[in-house]
């Protein structure tokens, strides 16, 4: 196990220095704190994937263990919708921009995720079931997805590429303030979750027996299901949306042995840093100097991975 | 110890009451049993001891304090539920499973942890240490039942409740569990038990509470509870009690109609 956590540990930090080295301009390692390209282009861009990688393997650990079920992530909550609506809209209404964007996204996917809550409370009841809550991200976001196609289909055709583009998920224009507040966001939300991870293992029973041995399941799962979104949300106002990050990573770091939550979430950190930061060196090297869309790369080797994850499994 | 006093419980938008002025109690040292039809009141019962049904009127009261005025981990503290299901959404081992049981003794840094010694001995009480580096995933249904009664244990409480933990258990599984849970009354503890066995519950249980639609039909030793009239009108089945020949035990047997 600890031989484990150690791998982890050091295939995050080999792509990381691989990261800064490699692209159009290959750099040597001991020029890579000297380099210009390094520091304004290439250290931003691959701690932003860092960041982004470690939120939603975070959020989707903490997600799967309180929903008890290995197929929930952010994404599957509204997340990701009600963050494209929020910045398709902040578009529309012309207030678009790297400062503008991405709190639009973040006031989206908060928005939508809140709704989900709402729903789930009229339709499950008092406790949050989590069945009523997957279902009820499912319908949030296929509304969200209607109302970005209605408000595209009269859009410039600019504002479709953008917001495509932006769809797809992306870390190259990656700048250091958006890079703060999503560190910002990701100490406090992955604070919280790691101390909440013993509530999460006791909800991973199901509700009653969360009840039974001492857990406040409605208070506590509403916490933690706010925690894990705001920290998802905050990933894709910084970087647009990248799947299957917060589904498959979590399933990686049960393989590799993690079964409290507190080692799921910090194996899920590590495991999703790396992922997208791997993910993002494929990106931008395959076609170079065009970039490749972010998450089109990660969904393409997340679905293949669950898919032989499902077949194991069944 | 843990007693339950003229408890109304409606779940929302019902037009009954699940349970309409149920008064029990369970004491220290003994076994006492709830039995009763499907959609009687007693897993209700055991949903509002555990906060997951509101209460409209009456109490539950742990030494004679009030337990819906307590927080869930001081009541979690001292009554220990094993309700009708609950299986981990993804697999643990034996002994962290058990470690569940400490939750309420942690912090907000301290945790449970599976070295614990609370968790060896809720493990031994309960007979389970061979399974304690097990996979839940990998347990037998009557193994399975031990190891939560173990977590019940390690949670350190006075009071055990058990919602029907016979179920789907064979007749060698379901005599171990009975016999282990008269082995933990003798031991001190006040074991509340829920279950549809009136025939095992006749032979361990020191006290019977007969509920019948969120009321007490009859409450009272085996032999007072366990009598035809009663039962055939509670149950709506023709039946007959006689006395079980091995141990003498008020033994229903039900008719064919």
């Amino acid at each position: 196990m600890r031989r484990l956590w150690a791998a982890a540990v050091i295939v995050l930090v080999a792509l990381f220095v691989v990261a800064l080295a490699v692209g159009p301009v290959g750099i040597p390692l001991h020029d890579l704190w000297t380099s210009e390209i390094v520091r304004t282009v290439r250290l931003p861009r691959a701690t932003l994937a860092l960041l982004v990688g470690a939120a939603l393997g975070m959020s989707g650990g903490a997600l799967q263990g309180v929903l008890r079920n290995g197929l929930a992530e952010p994404y599957l909550l509204g997340v990701s919708g009600g963050a494209a609506v929020g910045a398709v809209v902040a578009t529309m209404l012309g207030l678009n921009g790297p400062a503008v964007t991405p709190v639009a996204a973040l006031i989206g996917a908060l928005a939508a995720v809140i709704l989900v809550l709402v729903i789930a409370r009229v339709g499950g009841g008092r406790g949050a079931d989590p069945r009523v809550l997957i279902m009820a991200g499912v319908v949030v976001g296929a509304f969200a997805n209607a109302a970005i196609m209605v408000a595209l289909a009269s859009a410039p055709a600019d504002t479709v590429r953008g917001a495509v583009w932006w769809m797809m998920g992306s870390v190259a224009d990656a700048r250091w303030s958006a890079i703060t507040w999503l560190a910002g966001y990701l100490a406090v939300g992955g604070a919280a979750l790691i101390l909440w991870a013993p509530e999460i293992d006791a909800l991973a029973l199901g509700d009653e027996a969360a009840a039974a041995i001492g857990v406040d399941v409605d208070r506590a799962s509403r916490r933690i299901f706010l925690a894990a979104a705001t920290v998802a949300a905050a990933t894709v106002a910084a970087a647009g949306l990248v799947g299957f990050v917060g589904l498959v990573v979590p399933h990686i770091a049960r393989n590799g042995g993690a079964r409290a939550h507190r080692a799921i979430l910090g194996a899920s950190a590590l495991v999703g840093a790396s992922l997208v930061l791997a993910a993002d060196i494929v990106a931008r090297t395959v076609r170079a100097p065009a970039d490749l869309p972010l998450g089109a790369i990660t969904a393409l080797v997340g679905v293949p991975f669950f898919l032989s994850r499902l077949r194991r499994s069944v | 110890m843990l007693s339950v006093e003229a408890l109304v419980v409606r779940y929302p938008q019902a037009r009954e009451p699940a349970l309409n002025g149920v008064t029990l109690r369970a004491e220290r040292g003994a076994l006492t049993a709830i039995v009763g039809p499907n959609g009687s009141g007693k897993s209700t019962l055991v949903r509002a001891m555990i906060g997951r049904v509101p209460v409209e009127r009456g109490s539950i009261r742990v030494d004679g304090q009030d337990a819906l005025t307590l927080s869930r981990r001081a009541f979690a503290k001292r009554v220990a539920v094993v309700t009708q299901r609950d299986e981990p959404a993804f697999p643990l081992l034996g002994r962290e499973y058990i470690a569940l049981g400490r939750y309420a003794h942690g912090g907000l840094f301290r945790t449970a942890q599976p070295d614990d010694p609370a968790v060896d001995a809720a493990a031994k009480r309960a007979s389970v240490t061979e399974f304690l580096d097990r996979r839940t995933d990998q347990l037998s249904g009557g193994e399975w039942q031990r190891l939560r009664i173990a977590r019940a244990l390690a949670q350190g409480g006075e009071a055990l409740v058990l919602d029907e933990p016979t179920t789907f258990l064979d007749i060698a599984h379901e005599m171990a569990l009975f016999e282990l849970l008269a082995d933990l009354a003798r031991g001190g503890l006040a074991v509340l038990l829920v279950s549809h066995q009136l025939n095992l519950v006749a032979r361990f249980a020191g006290h019977v509470v007969l509920l019948h639609h969120g009321k007490v039909a009859a409450a009272g030793t085996p032999s007072a509870v366990m009598q035809g009239s009663i039962l055939e009108s509670v149950y709506e089945w023709p039946l007959v009690v006689t006395h079980d020949p091995a141990v003498g035990a008020p033994m229903l047997v039900p008719l064919r109609r």
